[in-house]
Protein backbone atom coordinates (compact mmCIF):
# COMPACT_ATOMS: atom_id res chain seq x y z
CA UNK A 1 0.00 0.00 0.00
CA UNK A 2 1.21 3.51 -0.70
CA UNK A 3 -0.08 7.06 -0.49
CA UNK A 4 -1.22 8.25 -3.90
CA UNK A 5 -2.12 11.75 -2.75
CA UNK A 6 -2.95 13.54 0.49
CA UNK A 7 -4.10 17.08 1.28
CA UNK A 8 -6.52 18.94 3.53
CA UNK A 9 -9.41 17.46 1.59
CA UNK A 10 -8.52 13.83 2.24
CA UNK A 11 -6.24 11.00 1.30
CA UNK A 12 -6.02 8.41 -1.48
CA UNK A 13 -4.13 5.14 -1.02
CA UNK A 14 -3.13 2.69 -3.71
CA UNK A 15 -3.08 -1.07 -3.11
CA UNK A 16 -1.57 -3.09 -5.96
CA UNK A 17 -3.59 -6.03 -7.19
CA UNK A 18 -1.80 -9.27 -6.29
CA UNK A 19 -2.76 -12.96 -6.53
CA UNK A 20 -2.37 -13.39 -2.76
CA UNK A 21 -5.32 -11.08 -1.91
CA UNK A 22 -7.75 -12.74 -4.32
CA UNK A 23 -11.02 -13.95 -2.79
CA UNK A 24 -12.64 -15.43 -5.88
CA UNK A 25 -10.17 -17.62 -7.78
CA UNK A 26 -12.64 -17.93 -10.68
CA UNK A 27 -12.61 -14.19 -11.46
CA UNK A 28 -9.46 -12.93 -9.71
CA UNK A 29 -11.52 -10.40 -7.76
CA UNK A 30 -9.89 -9.19 -4.56
CA UNK A 31 -11.40 -10.45 -1.27
CA UNK A 32 -13.63 -8.06 0.67
CA UNK A 33 -11.27 -8.43 3.63
CA UNK A 34 -8.42 -6.88 1.64
CA UNK A 35 -10.74 -4.05 0.56
CA UNK A 36 -11.77 -3.51 4.19
CA UNK A 37 -8.10 -3.43 5.21
CA UNK A 38 -7.34 -0.84 2.51
CA UNK A 39 -10.34 1.27 3.54
CA UNK A 40 -9.75 1.03 7.32
CA UNK A 41 -6.20 2.25 6.64
CA UNK A 42 -7.41 5.04 4.33
CA UNK A 43 -10.11 6.24 6.74
CA UNK A 44 -7.70 6.02 9.69
CA UNK A 45 -5.06 8.04 7.83
CA UNK A 46 -7.65 10.60 6.69
CA UNK A 47 -7.75 11.73 10.34
CA UNK A 48 -4.21 13.09 9.76
CA UNK A 49 -5.62 15.36 7.03
CA UNK A 50 -8.23 16.85 9.36
CA UNK A 51 -6.38 17.18 12.69
CA UNK A 52 -3.92 19.95 13.60
CA UNK A 53 -1.60 17.46 15.34
CA UNK A 54 -1.04 13.71 15.25
CA UNK A 55 -3.50 11.77 17.38
CA UNK A 56 -4.03 8.05 17.65
CA UNK A 57 -7.53 7.38 16.28
CA UNK A 58 -8.70 3.80 16.63
CA UNK A 59 -11.72 2.63 14.64
CA UNK A 60 -15.02 2.57 16.51
CA UNK A 61 -17.00 1.11 13.66
CA UNK A 62 -16.79 0.63 9.94
CA UNK A 63 -19.43 -0.21 7.37
CA UNK A 64 -18.61 -1.41 3.87
CA UNK A 65 -21.24 -1.54 1.11
CA UNK A 66 -20.10 -3.60 -1.86
CA UNK A 67 -21.28 -1.98 -5.10
CA UNK A 68 -19.91 -4.71 -7.34
CA UNK A 69 -17.08 -7.18 -7.69
CA UNK A 70 -13.63 -5.95 -8.57
CA UNK A 71 -11.64 -7.14 -11.55
CA UNK A 72 -8.29 -8.93 -11.72
CA UNK A 73 -4.93 -7.28 -12.50
CA UNK A 74 -6.01 -3.73 -11.68
CA UNK A 75 -4.70 -1.73 -8.70
CA UNK A 76 -7.21 -0.65 -6.07
CA UNK A 77 -7.55 2.89 -4.77
CA UNK A 78 -9.05 3.92 -1.47
CA UNK A 79 -10.11 7.53 -1.00
CA UNK A 80 -11.29 8.91 2.35
CA UNK A 81 -12.26 12.26 3.78
CA UNK A 82 -13.45 13.44 7.18
CA UNK A 83 -16.84 15.13 6.98
CA UNK A 84 -17.20 15.92 10.66
CA UNK A 85 -14.51 16.36 13.29
CA UNK A 86 -15.90 16.67 16.80
CA UNK A 87 -14.02 16.86 20.10
CA UNK A 88 -14.09 13.09 20.68
CA UNK A 89 -15.12 11.44 17.45
CA UNK A 90 -14.34 11.82 13.73
CA UNK A 91 -16.88 10.82 11.05
CA UNK A 92 -15.29 9.65 7.80
CA UNK A 93 -16.53 8.53 4.41
CA UNK A 94 -14.66 6.83 1.62
CA UNK A 95 -14.82 4.80 -1.54
CA UNK A 96 -12.78 2.07 -3.15
CA UNK A 97 -12.38 1.94 -6.92
CA UNK A 98 -10.14 0.47 -9.59
CA UNK A 99 -9.87 2.19 -13.00
CA UNK A 100 -12.77 4.65 -12.61
CA UNK A 101 -13.45 6.71 -9.44
CA UNK A 102 -17.01 7.13 -10.77
CA UNK A 103 -17.55 3.35 -10.57
CA UNK A 104 -16.69 2.48 -6.95
CA UNK A 105 -16.53 -1.20 -5.97
CA UNK A 106 -17.22 -0.28 -2.33
CA UNK A 107 -18.61 2.66 -0.36
CA UNK A 108 -17.41 2.99 3.22
CA UNK A 109 -18.40 4.97 6.28
CA UNK A 110 -16.75 4.83 9.68
CA UNK A 111 -16.30 6.59 13.01
CA UNK A 112 -12.93 6.97 14.66
CA UNK A 113 -12.22 7.89 18.28
CA UNK A 114 -9.82 10.75 19.11
CA UNK A 115 -7.51 9.62 21.91
CA UNK A 116 -5.87 13.05 22.13
CA UNK A 117 -2.23 14.03 21.72
CA UNK A 118 -1.41 13.67 25.42
CA UNK A 119 -1.88 9.94 25.58
CA UNK A 120 1.37 8.14 26.23
CA UNK A 121 1.03 5.56 23.49
CA UNK A 122 0.17 8.30 21.01
CA UNK A 123 3.22 10.42 21.83
CA UNK A 124 5.52 7.43 21.66
CA UNK A 125 4.03 6.46 18.35
CA UNK A 126 4.50 9.99 17.00
CA UNK A 127 8.16 10.04 18.17
CA UNK A 128 8.78 6.70 16.51
CA UNK A 129 7.31 8.00 13.26
CA UNK A 130 9.54 11.07 13.49
CA UNK A 131 12.59 8.92 14.20
CA UNK A 132 11.87 6.82 11.15
CA UNK A 133 11.46 9.90 8.97
CA UNK A 134 14.88 11.35 9.87
CA UNK B 1 -22.38 -21.24 -9.76
CA UNK B 2 -20.31 -23.48 -7.54
CA UNK B 3 -18.66 -26.16 -9.68
CA UNK B 4 -19.81 -29.72 -8.90
CA UNK B 5 -16.26 -30.57 -7.86
CA UNK B 6 -16.26 -27.82 -5.21
CA UNK B 7 -19.67 -28.96 -3.92
CA UNK B 8 -18.21 -32.43 -3.52
CA UNK B 9 -15.16 -31.02 -1.71
CA UNK B 10 -17.47 -29.06 0.60
CA UNK B 11 -19.49 -32.13 1.51
CA UNK B 12 -16.37 -34.17 2.17
CA UNK B 13 -14.78 -31.39 4.20
CA UNK B 14 -17.82 -31.05 6.43
CA UNK B 15 -18.13 -34.82 6.89
CA UNK B 16 -14.48 -35.06 7.97
CA UNK B 17 -14.40 -31.74 9.83
CA UNK B 18 -11.28 -30.86 7.83
CA UNK B 19 -11.70 -27.71 5.79
CA UNK B 20 -8.09 -27.20 4.64
CA UNK B 21 -8.88 -28.13 1.00
CA UNK B 22 -11.69 -25.55 0.98
CA UNK B 23 -9.40 -22.87 2.46
CA UNK B 24 -6.76 -23.79 -0.11
CA UNK B 25 -9.07 -22.55 -2.88
CA UNK B 26 -9.07 -18.98 -1.52
CA UNK B 27 -5.73 -17.14 -1.76
CA UNK B 28 -6.78 -14.50 0.82
CA UNK B 29 -7.48 -17.27 3.35
CA UNK B 30 -3.87 -18.40 3.06
CA UNK B 31 -2.56 -14.83 3.24
CA UNK B 32 -4.03 -14.13 6.69
CA UNK B 33 -3.72 -17.77 7.81
CA UNK B 34 -7.34 -18.48 8.78
CA UNK B 35 -8.14 -21.95 10.15
CA UNK B 36 -11.50 -23.65 10.50
CA UNK B 37 -12.56 -26.58 12.64
CA UNK B 38 -15.79 -28.39 13.37
CA UNK B 39 -17.15 -27.81 16.86
CA UNK B 40 -20.13 -30.13 17.29
CA UNK B 41 -22.68 -28.83 14.80
CA UNK B 42 -20.96 -25.46 14.70
CA UNK B 43 -17.81 -24.08 13.06
CA UNK B 44 -15.00 -22.42 14.97
CA UNK B 45 -12.67 -20.09 13.08
CA UNK B 46 -9.17 -19.29 14.25
CA UNK B 47 -6.65 -16.69 13.16
CA UNK B 48 -3.27 -17.71 14.62
CA UNK B 49 -1.10 -14.88 15.93
CA UNK B 50 1.03 -13.70 13.01
CA UNK B 51 3.34 -10.64 13.03
CA UNK B 52 2.43 -10.06 9.35
CA UNK B 53 -1.12 -9.20 10.49
CA UNK B 54 -0.05 -6.43 12.88
CA UNK B 55 -1.39 -2.91 12.23
CA UNK B 56 -0.05 -1.10 15.30
CA UNK B 57 3.52 -2.32 15.93
CA UNK B 58 3.83 -0.46 19.24
CA UNK B 59 1.04 -2.20 21.15
CA UNK B 60 1.39 -4.56 19.15
CA UNK B 61 -2.15 -5.01 17.83
CA UNK B 62 -3.63 -6.82 14.85
CA UNK B 63 -4.73 -4.50 12.02
CA UNK B 64 -8.45 -3.72 12.26
CA UNK B 65 -8.79 -4.48 8.56
CA UNK B 66 -7.37 -7.96 9.07
CA UNK B 67 -9.78 -8.60 11.95
CA UNK B 68 -12.62 -7.48 9.66
CA UNK B 69 -11.31 -9.63 6.80
CA UNK B 70 -11.04 -12.62 9.13
CA UNK B 71 -14.63 -12.14 10.29
CA UNK B 72 -15.98 -11.56 6.78
CA UNK B 73 -14.20 -14.66 5.51
CA UNK B 74 -15.50 -16.65 8.49
CA UNK B 75 -19.07 -15.63 7.58
CA UNK B 76 -18.57 -16.55 3.92
CA UNK B 77 -17.12 -19.97 4.81
CA UNK B 78 -19.87 -20.53 7.34
CA UNK B 79 -22.47 -19.86 4.64
CA UNK B 80 -20.67 -22.11 2.16
CA UNK B 81 -21.12 -24.96 4.62
CA UNK B 82 -24.53 -24.15 6.10
CA UNK B 83 -26.58 -22.04 3.69
CA UNK B 84 -26.88 -24.73 0.99
CA UNK B 85 -26.43 -22.05 -1.65
CA UNK B 86 -26.03 -23.08 -5.27
CA UNK B 87 -23.67 -20.16 -5.86
CA UNK B 88 -20.75 -18.80 -3.86
CA UNK B 89 -22.35 -16.41 -1.32
CA UNK B 90 -21.72 -12.84 -2.50
CA UNK B 91 -21.12 -10.16 0.09
CA UNK B 92 -23.60 -7.25 -0.03
CA UNK B 93 -22.49 -5.29 3.02
CA UNK B 94 -20.35 -5.74 6.09
CA UNK B 95 -20.50 -3.69 9.28
CA UNK B 96 -18.07 -4.06 12.18
CA UNK B 97 -17.92 -2.61 15.70
CA UNK B 98 -14.51 -2.67 17.36
CA UNK B 99 -14.82 -3.26 21.10
CA UNK B 100 -11.24 -3.88 22.26
CA UNK B 101 -7.74 -3.86 20.81
CA UNK B 102 -6.87 -7.15 19.12
CA UNK B 103 -3.54 -8.12 20.64
CA UNK B 104 -0.92 -10.23 18.90
CA UNK B 105 -2.36 -13.57 19.94
CA UNK B 106 -4.74 -16.14 18.49
CA UNK B 107 -8.16 -14.75 17.56
CA UNK B 108 -11.35 -16.81 17.30
CA UNK B 109 -14.66 -16.23 15.56
CA UNK B 110 -18.08 -17.80 15.61
CA UNK B 111 -21.03 -17.06 13.30
CA UNK B 112 -24.76 -17.00 13.76
CA UNK B 113 -27.19 -17.23 10.87
CA UNK B 114 -30.01 -14.94 12.03
CA UNK B 115 -32.12 -15.12 8.94
CA UNK B 116 -31.89 -17.05 5.74
CA UNK B 117 -34.20 -15.87 3.02
CA UNK B 118 -34.36 -17.24 -0.48
CA UNK B 119 -32.00 -14.63 -1.86
CA UNK B 120 -30.36 -12.90 1.09
CA UNK B 121 -28.93 -14.08 4.41
CA UNK B 122 -28.12 -12.13 7.55
CA UNK B 123 -25.11 -13.36 9.55
CA UNK B 124 -23.65 -12.08 12.82
CA UNK B 125 -19.99 -12.70 13.63
CA UNK B 126 -18.31 -12.43 17.02
CA UNK B 127 -14.52 -12.39 17.46
CA UNK B 128 -12.59 -12.83 20.71
CA UNK B 129 -9.14 -13.71 22.00
CA UNK B 130 -8.52 -14.94 25.55
CA UNK B 131 -12.12 -14.83 26.79
CA UNK B 132 -15.20 -15.54 24.66
CA UNK B 133 -17.22 -13.37 27.04
CA UNK B 134 -15.04 -10.36 26.14
CA UNK B 135 -15.28 -10.02 22.35
CA UNK B 136 -12.79 -7.76 20.54
CA UNK B 137 -15.28 -7.10 17.74
CA UNK B 138 -18.80 -7.88 16.61
CA UNK B 139 -19.93 -7.67 13.01
CA UNK B 140 -22.90 -8.37 10.79
CA UNK B 141 -23.11 -9.02 7.10
CA UNK B 142 -25.62 -9.61 4.34
CA UNK B 143 -24.81 -12.12 1.61
CA UNK B 144 -26.62 -12.86 -1.63
CA UNK B 145 -27.24 -16.57 -2.10
CA UNK B 146 -29.03 -18.82 -4.55
CA UNK B 147 -31.35 -21.57 -3.38
CA UNK B 148 -30.11 -25.06 -4.07
CA UNK B 149 -32.71 -27.49 -5.37
CA UNK B 150 -31.04 -30.59 -3.95
CA UNK B 151 -29.75 -30.21 -0.38
CA UNK B 152 -25.98 -30.06 0.10
CA UNK B 153 -25.71 -32.21 3.21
Amino acid sequence: MQVECANGEGITLRMPWSPSIVGNPQTGAVHGGAITTLMDTALGMATLCALPEFEVCPTLDLRVDYMGPGVAHQDLFGHAHCYRVSREVIFIRGACYQADPGQPIAQVVGTYMRLGKDIKGGLNFARTLKGEAQ
Amino acid sequence: MIPAQVHRQLREAHARGDYSALLGLIPYAGLIGIQCSRDGDDLLFRLPANPDNVGNPLLPAIHGGVIAGFMELSAALYLLVFSESASIPKIIDFSIDYLRAGHLRDTFARCQLWRQGRRVTNVAITAWQADAAEPIATARAHFKIKELVAPLK
